[in-house]
């Protein structure tokens, strides 16, 4: 079954899209879009020193997302604009990551795999790597989840019930530097985000919990990582943006839906 | 022993100096007030004593396997997230739909176990979040501002219910207020800071020490209950009137 390459891009997909769902609920919860985006930008920059000094492109671009994402974290920290601090640093690690892999002697790079993503080359290894992290992020989530959701609502009042923001702070970092790692081969540097976002923001018009929320976000990415390898099959569009325009569709479902749900019970 | 204390706190955020030369303790079943203008450093008193900011100098000792409720000023809400009072109140550690409908059931919101927190009013959403402290079993309340944004019959239901509850407790209550002629006849002890301890000890001793006429500018003692202080007193920044804090109102 796995030697199937269409079974093992699906497989991999499904398994990232667990992990996004509830990681990207607290990515909207905590309004934190622009830090994932940061944070996958800066894979590319990992791609290139993993490529420089031959270790594998999964550990290179997590420790390099990591590092992003202790930065900004740590610059946030400090009071410095948000908004202008990520710009700076998101796009600079792209294009420090793009001229960085063009100098590399010998080694013809397809970049378009590194940015879109490339789940139809999905190998057996990457996929069992895929969903170790998947595993290991979930995981985390699950285990942190009341001390996540307490910090996510206020600081004072995890702080008071004895819960450390910091460290659960730390928790979701931790967390997108590995999904940023794993997603990279599905969607690409560029889209990571979208993945994140948009079916947690689909699974907001449907969810009157935040249990539900992270559940419904888990569903609406499968469903929009099967969907979206259809599309690609069926119309040799690419895959990882195919992926996000089905998430992105739903998206314009619920949302009109719910729109229409309340115009209703308004009246 | 005391539940909480500082010794020779001064808490700071970005070099302006917030609050200093703070001693303070607050015992098992007492209710204590801190009573400030604006700016004065009362929410910093309380963060320091959550333990949210570190202090500069001096120490905060908390007693072992304290456990605080605590109710904030304001609770921002991000649309985004999804929250039913019933799951709000299982924060942090959940809580059997008994338990639930008991609490709301004793802060007087029997009705919104299912509704939206985002749906409720100013005097429900401050229930609420009383009832996910009282959860809790806290040693001490802890209130901001608790009633910030209620009318005056709202302000006096809220601080009779926090009394009624402190008994069946049996906890300590610390609340940071500015509208004290309603807070004052229940507490114990009246701390009136700005920056520093400027005086404190029994509601009537405060009422009529100078250091507190002079910060909310009462010029006529004992007609407490008429005056809507003004919060435009001048006390300067730099603190030049110099007193000491062991002045004879010291609460025994």
């Amino acid at each position: 079954m796995l030697d199937d390459f269409l079974m093992r891009a699906l497989l991999a997909g499904l398994a990232v899209a667990i992990a996004t769902g509830p990681l990207g609920c607290f990515v909207v919860w905590r309004r934190m879009a622009y830090f994932g985006d940061a944070t996958a930008h800066a894979a590319i920059l990992g791609v290139a020193l993993a490529l420089g000094f031959q270790i594998s492109i999964f550990i290179g671009t997590m420790v390099v997302a990591l590092i992003m994402a202790m930065v900004v974290a740590t610059l946030a920290g400090r009071g410095w604009a948000m908004d202008t601090t990520l710009g700076v640093l998101a796009h600079s690690a792209l294009a420090f990551g793009l001229v960085a892999v063009s100098f590399l002697p010998n080694v013809r790079v397809d970049l378009t795999a590194y940015l879109f993503g490339d789940i139809l080359a999905v190998s057996r290894v990457d996929l069992a790597v895929i969903a170790l992290g998947s595993a290991l992020v979930l995981g985390l989530i699950l285990w942190r989840w009341q001390g996540l959701l307490m910090a996510t609502l206020s600081e004072d009042l995890a702080q008071s019930a004895g819960i450390h923001p910091g460290r659960e702070r730390m928790v979701l970092t931790l967390a997108l530097a590995v999904v940023v790692a794993v997603a990279l081969k599905i969607v690409g540097a560029l889209l990571i985000a979208a993945l994140l976002i948009i079916p947690a923001a689909a699974a907001r018009n449907l969810a009157r919990s935040p249990e539900m929320m992270a559940g419904f976000a888990m569903s609406i990415g499968a469903i929009s990582v099967y969907g979206g390898l259809q599309l690609s099959l069926a119309q040799d569009t690419p895959s990882g943006p195919s992926i996000v325009v089905v998430a992105a569709l739903i998206f314009l479902v619920t949302t009109l839906g719910a729109a229409l749900v309340q115009n209703r019970s308004g009246r | 022993m005391s539940l909480i204390s500082a010794q020779g706190v001064a808490v700071s955020y970005t070099g302006r100096r917030a609050l200093f030369d703070i001693d303070f303790s607050i015992d098992r079943g007492e209710i204590v007030t801190i009573v400030g203008p604006n700016g004065s450093g009362k929410t910093s008193l309380l963060r320091v004593l959550l333990g949210v900011v570190a202090p500069e100098t001096g120490r905060i000792t908390r007693a072992k396997g304290l456990r605080i409720g605590y109710v904030p000023q304001r609770l921002h809400l991000d649309p985004g997230l999804p929250m039913p009072v019933s799951r709000f109140l299982s924060l942090p550690s959940r809580q059997s739909p008994q338990a639930m409908a008991e609490v709301l059931d004793r802060v007087g919101v029997p009705d919104v176990a299912g509704q939206n927190m985002a749906t409720l009013s100013g005097g429900q959403f401050q229930r609420v979040l009383l009832a996910r402290a009282l959860l809790t079993r806290p040693d001490i309340l802890m209130l901001d501002e608790p009633t910030a944004g209620l009318d005056q019959p709202g302000v006096a239901a809220f601080y009779r219910l926090i009394d009624e509850v402190r008994h069946e407790m049996n906890c300590a209550v610390l609340s940071v207020s500015h509208d004290l002629h309603v807070v004052m006849s229940a507490s114990d002890r009246v701390i009136c800071i700005n920056g520093h301890i400027c005086c404190e000890g029994a509601p009537q001793i405060v009422r009529d020490a100078p250091e507190y006429r002079a910060l909310f500018g009462l010029g006529t003692g004992g007609a407490l209950a008429l005056y809507q202080h003004s919060h435009d007193h001048v006390h300067d920044d730099n603190c030049d009137h110099d007193h000491t804090k062991d002045h004879a109102h010291h609460a025994g």
